[in-house]
């Protein structure tokens, strides 16, 4: 099997093309690549507003952006980078892999999975028309239509009474949609992962980015109906003179901040975590070895996970909750640093004796490593109160969330990327580029962002748009500006390297890594059913065993769970609009709250009436 | 055959026509409860913020004691715990009925299920009733979202439950009217069930609003 003819399909395996072939998709492969095609616009996007940042930053007593507008760039910055760029990424590799890589068709419930996605698009491109809406405002400097609050919107600013135009409305309504996206699709794979597991894969043989991917979606159901309720308060603050934030009133803005950092800390590690699995495929496919104690990782996982609902106030700890809470979530947040020195170290012991082959997957699962180390330790420098009240809203903190979150998150995607891409068009990236690449954003990437601990502790804060030349702060910000435009130009590299491989990339065969798990087993684009057979599952690294027998040949003939329909009778859901259609329903009842004259109740009642007439079409059709 | 009967896996007639999953449940259920739990966290948060705010309103009416308004009318206390008693109980005792109507579905006793479902949902529809007219009795004594805490606080968590309480409302009608142009069989039971698991959390969070809202009363400004 190890040389199993390398027969090179590059043809899509899909059902039909064209447009109308993609709106109705439930294939959790197509819906994955919408994902991540939508994503990777946002992330440059995103990366283009910190690129005008730098440019501000560069030099002292600029003009280039500023005022409400610089505030609007880093607001959008932020929430762009998270929302719509790092979350939609790991949802990319969660709809196209999950699925391959425990030995199913698709996901629980495909018809829920397409609606996941068009919900996500429908905020992701609500919360950005304020670009549009302000372009045709009167007056100059439509920058000021953005949402400009800060990526954790702080009350009371957020108020109708300091933020009076329709950018908060665009940010908080966009969220609260991005919000049942995100929901919809932690209940699907939440199901899919615990119940549609390959016969023999137990949830110890499961592969560790498909556990540190189920520990994000109970992440994700229990932290986002916090957020939701938070906003839920602002809307109706701003919408119907409620006083839930406004202190005058009676009502407590520090309310907003408990509500959404109850959710804002596990939403770290719905970040981290997909990267943190990610990198626990590719170190022990590149070691040519098995994960050293995984068992140790997937706990760690999940008790990082468990503890990410208990530290939410060292986001706090300037607001004068008192000595005994801040002691108590100073205590557990260094608790956490645990589980994750385990992983640390499981991931350098994994290297240790290995046949380390050094392709660009690895090079950035490697960097991954090294930069979250230095995130992770200036995250333990701040989780001590009294240094912390030092580094509060000073540029150490931006430093410490761009190594865990760019360093960390975004290298680990970026090792999936290089690992995954050939599996999911058939075709290898150019590893030469691809090591080119990653130099270059490894070296731009500490050159912008480790200068910033330096501005920090010099007493820089962040969200400055300008600053003099007497502050001393002029070197720093030129090196971290520079090493910025550097961090953009390896993007070119990487887009470079990305379409010309899509157009005359090598073929990659169905394995080229020679890895362990499942999704290696079929073919590069998979069929549209995945599997001609379901496999059965010995051990975790289920293809390894195929291929060199470890385990024992995998049983030839289909066992009893999944009977014979499993092995060739093969039934996948019908494509379907409906799912579209409810989510525009979701669209068009929010968007009546933006008007620019206020609420128009007749619109959010079409709303309703277009979501129930989707959501009812798509209930009574007949699935297969 | 005893032995084995007891140890091996137990396969509900009515689950007999679905494949097998990992976990032995149908996909729908399992998912079902997930959604579940994260609704608790939904009202968990409106919870915690009414009980954050309680006794906090800086100007009346309260829940549970008069108030003296500025024109020197004395507005009695809101909350009115015999009344919404009732309600409540009559949402507990849709709970009941709809474990009949489950069972009428599982065993195929059309009469059953369809009598059964339809009184839930009559059940439901009678809770709906009496919190629009607590809504509009409070309004009328001077309590508007925007009046105090208590008001907003008040409005926004029950008038999150009664959406639910519609929601479902609307779900079992749809059951209903499903059931009567096409006779749901006891193998697609689990669609009645997970309608079910809803009705009852839904029953349940009342219970938790009422007792924190209703029962434990505010003495005074900032007290429990």
């Amino acid at each position: 099997m190890a040389t199993a003819a390398p027969l090179p399909q590059v043809e899509p395996a899909y059902s039909g093309s064209g447009v109308w072939s993609w709106l109705t998709t439930v294939d959790h492969k197509r819906i994955g690549i919408l994902y991540g095609v939508t994503a990777f616009s946002f992330f440059l996007v995103g990366g283009l507003e910190a690129l005008a940042i730098r440019a501000q930053l560069m030099r002292p007593e600029q003009h280039f952006v500023i005022g409400a507008a610089f505030n609007g760039l880093f607001t959008m910055h932020a929430t762009t980078m998270i929302f719509l760029a790092i979350m939609p990424l790991g949802a990319a590799f969660f709809n196209y892999m999950i699925p391959l890589m425990i030995g199913a068709r698709d996901v629980a419930f495909p018809r829920l999975n397409a609606f996941s996605y068009w919900v996500f698009l429908s905020g992701a491109l609500l919360m950005n028309s304020f670009f549009v809406v302000g372009a045709f405002d009167a007056a100059p400097g439509w920058l000021s239509q953005i949402p400009n609050t800060g990526w954790f919107g702080y009350a009371p600013l957020t108020e109708r009474q300091f933020s009076p135009n329709l950018a908060v409305d665009y940010w908080m309504i966009g969220l609260q949609i991005l919000g049942v996206s995100s929901l919809a699709a932690g209940f699907n794979f939440i199901v899919t992962i615990l119940n549609m597991r390959a016969p023999g894969m137990t949830m110890m043989r499961l592969p560790v980015f498909v556990w540190m991917t189920l520990v994000v979606q109970f992440l994700v159901v229990f932290a986002f109906p916090m957020i939701t309720v938070g906003l839920i308060l602002l809307t109706f603050d701003r919408f119907f003179g409620t006083n839930f934030y406004i202190s005058g009133n009676g009502g407590d803005p520090l309310l907003w901040q408990h509500l959404f950092w109850l959710f804002g800390h596990p939403e770290v590690y719905i970040l981290i975590l997909p990267a943190m699995g990610i990198v626990s495929e590719v170190l022990p496919t590149f070691a040519r070895k098995p994960l050293f104690g995984a068992p140790f990782v997937i706990f760690s996982g999940i008790v990082i996970g468990l503890l990410g609902f208990g530290v939410w106030s060292h986001h706090m700890f300037t607001t004068g909750l008192g000595p005994v809470a801040d002691s108590a979530f100073a205590v557990t947040t260094m608790l956490i640093a645990i589980p994750t020195a385990v992983k640390i170290f499981n991931w350098i012991a994994t290297l240790w004796g290995g046949q380390i082959v050094l392709k660009s997957p690895m090079y950035f699962a490697l960097g991954f490593v090294a930069l979250f180390i230095i995130g992770g330790l200036s995250g333990v420098m701040h989780a001590s109160p009294p240094v912390d009240l030092h580094h509060q809203d000073s540029y150490f903190v931006v430093a410490h969330i761009h190594y865990v979150l760019f360093g960390g998150s975004i290298f680990g995607l970026f090792a999936g990327i290089y690992y995954w891409f050939p599996k999911m068009s058939g075709r290898m990236l150019d590893d030469g580029l691809g090591k080119l690449h990653f130099w270059l954003m490894f070296l731009a990437m500490n050159v912008t962002f480790f200068p910033m601990h330096f501005l920090g502790v010099d007493g820089m804060p962040r969200r400055i748009f300008t600053y003099y030349s007497s502050d001393g702060w002029d070197t720093w910000n030129l090196v971290a500006s520079l090493g910025a435009f550097a961090l953009g130009a390896s993007m070119l590299i990487f887009l470079f390297n990305f379409f010309r491989a899509l157009r005359s990339g090598a073929p990659a065969g169905n394995d080229p890594w020679d890895a362990a798990t499942l999704e290696w087993a079929t073919t590069s684009p998979p069929p549209l059913h995945d599997f001609d057979k379901i496999p059965v599952v010995t051990s975790s690294r289920p293809f390894w065993d195929a291929k060199y027998g470890g385990h024992g040949a995998p049983k030839a003939k289909q066992e009893a769970v999944g009977g014979h329909a499993a092995a060739d009778h093969v039934v996948l859901p019908n494509p379907t609009i409906w799912p579209l259609v409810t989510a525009l329903g979701i669209l068009i009842f929010w968007t009546s709250f933006m008007l620019p004259d206020g609420p128009v109740f007749v619109v959010t009642g079409f709303g309703v009436l277009v979501l129930l007439f989707g959501l009812f079409s798509w209930l009574f059709e007949p699935l297969e | 055959m005893a032995a084995h009967a007891t140890t091996g896996p137990v396969t509900h007639e009515h689950e007999a026509a679905h494949p097998p999953t990992s976990m032995g449940l149908p996909h729908i259920k399992l998912g079902f409860w997930t959604f579940l739990g994260s609704d608790c966290l939904f009202f968990g948060s409106l919870i915690a913020t009414y009980m954050a705010y309680r006794g906090h309103s800086l100007t009346g009416p309260f829940s549970h004691t008069s108030w003296t308004a500025p024109d020197g009318h004395v507005v009695p206390h809101i909350l009115n715990v015999p009344v919404t008693s009732i309600s409540a109980f009559v949402l507990l005792v849709s709970s009941f009925a709809m474990v009949m109507a489950l069972n009428g579905f599982q065993t195929n006793n059309r009469g059953r299920a369809r009598l059964w479902l339809f009184l839930t949902a009559i059940f439901g529809l009678t809770f709906l009733g009496f919190q629009s007219y607590e809504f509009t009795e409070f309004y009328l004594n001077g309590l508007s979202l925007q009046q105090n805490l208590f008001g907003s606080c008040f409005f926004v968590l029950t008038g999150f439950h009664g959406t639910h309480v519609a929601f479902g409302v609307l779900w079992l009608l749809t059951l209903f009217v499903a059931d009567l142009r096409k006779p749901i069989p006891p193998s697609k039971a689990v669609n009645v069930e997970t309608c079910g698991l809803y009705w009852h959390f839904v029953d349940i969070v009342w219970i938790v609003i009422f007792a924190f809202v209703y029962l434990i009363p505010v003495t005074e400004k900032g007290g429990f």
